[in-house]
């Protein structure tokens, strides 16, 4: 894989969208109620579409004979660039909705900037995308309210989510070198410009939903340079299982 | 209404009309809005295609489609995908939205009404089967990412809801 800033910076954006696609596609089935089930699924099919945009632009900038499916199904754990959030299991469903809703809130202000971008193709992947985006985040804000103001129960489920997953938010602000330098010739985002906007933004509906905004201050990060928990493994090997047994077969 | 001039070759549109959005079968591509471009250029169709939704999967069956249409009259054809401007529910042409009503999906709203409308707050969606507004919001997502699910409260007939996309 070539070592460029602007590969790098794409696989950042995408890789995001690729393993949380995965991770929402595990619950197909398998959602607490049907409308649920299917609302999950949808908002997967949609970050799977714009990863698949994503990629092939990036497999376009290789130069070489690379496509979208190998730079998904055959790299290994540390070339991927996705947040620790995103990797997250679905361990019950308020860690379903607050992983969704700290990531989508993000997400949003992310596409928000790309949509400027001079690039022309990532600035009409994002602008494709926004869309989709504002959609989800209204689902996941939706529900965090629901579950966070509904019973006992479920303030207390959705409390533990938010309470456990907050440790990954800093790192949604923290730059690589490629997102540096990307930022810095103008053609990438400056994340760390909107973080405070993020803090507000989710703490305000998080006081909504009755919910208490975590005071842990610890914070941890390192799948954006490659170094993830140890969930990603298990995921990769669902990812990848068929092309790493069957190489190179399609349907 | 978004009026613009798009460069599809009138003689190329009896076979571009053939071809249908294989979820909603009633709609043509056409209809949809989905094709930016179609020109023969020596001898070969070249069209140019927008998603609706990122990861709709009819996408690729309309690009098979669209080649199957136009080599039953001897023709190749080249299905580029653009994304860029992004599809939006203003490009169904208006004979497509009264198809798609006939055929029980109601129409997409204004953006503002059609916040409204899924945030729950008012009750503007139209029946398709009956016609009335007395209707509410069973989930923001459907049985495709291009609709929502509703239900009149006054036939009881549960139906989709084309989302307002822009």
């Amino acid at each position: 894989m070539p070592n460029s800033f602007n590969f790098n910076f794409i696989l950042t954006i995408a890789d995001n969208s690729l393993i949380l696609a995965q991770r929402l596609g595990e619950l197909c089935g398998h959602g607490p109620n049907l409308e649920t089930d299917i609302a999950l699924t949808n908002i997967s099919l949609d970050l799977l579409g714009q990863t698949r945009s994503y990629y092939q632009y990036a497999a376009k900038l290789t130069g070489d004979r690379k496509t979208e499916d190998d730079i998904a199904f055959l790299r290994i754990e540390r070339e991927y660039r996705n947040c620790l959030l995103v990797e997250q299991p679905n361990t019950h469903f308020g860690y379903v909705i607050g992983r969704q809703f700290l990531f989508d809130v993000y997400h949003f202000m992310l596409l928000e900037k790309l949509q400027n971008s001079p690039d022309e193709t990532l600035a009409a992947i994002a602008k494709k995308s926004i869309k989709e985006v504002s959609y989800h985040k209204r689902f996941s804000s939706d529900w965090v309210k629901r579950l966070g103001d509904g019973t006992e129960e479920s303030n207390q489920k959705m409390q533990e989510a938010i309470d456990d997953l907050w440790r990954f938010t800093d790192e949604l602000f923290f730059m690589t070198e490629a997102e540096t330098e990307m930022a810095k010739n103008g053609v990438g985002v400056d994340v760390s410009t909107f973080k405070e906007k993020y803090y507000e933004e989710v703490s305000e509906i998080l006081n909504e939903a009755t919910l208490a905004i975590p005071e842990n201050k610890y914070f941890t990060k390192g799948g954006k340079e490659g170094v993830h928990t140890e969930h990603m493994g298990y995921i990769l090997a669902d990812l990848q299982y068929m092309q790493r047994t069957y190489p190179n077969m399609t349907w | 209404m978004l009026v613009e001039n798009l460069n599809i070759e009138s003689h190329l549109i009896p076979i571009l009309k053939t071809v249908s959005d294989p979820e909603i079968p009633v709609l043509s591509v056409l209809d949809l809005g989905v094709i930016r471009e179609a020109v023969e250029v020596n001898g070969i169709v070249q069209i140019k295609l927008t998603p609706t939704y990122s990861g709709c999967p009819a996408m690729d069956v309309i690009a098979d489609d669209l080649k199957a249409a136009f080599s039953e009259i001897g023709k190749r054809t080249e299905v580029e995908l653009v994304l860029s401007p992004a599809w939006s529910t203003d490009w169904i042409s208006e004979e497509g939205l009264q198809k798609m009503e006939e055929y029980g999906i109601a129409r997409p709203l204004s953006e503002t009404h059609d916040k409204d409308v899924l945030l729950g707050d008012k009750k503007l969606v139209k029946c398709p089967q009956c016609g009335s507004t007395s209707t509410h919001l069973v989930s923001q997502f459907g049985s495709t990412a291009c609709k929502a699910l509703f239900k009149c409260d006054d036939c009881h007939e549960p139906f989709d809801y084309f989302k307002c996309l822009k």
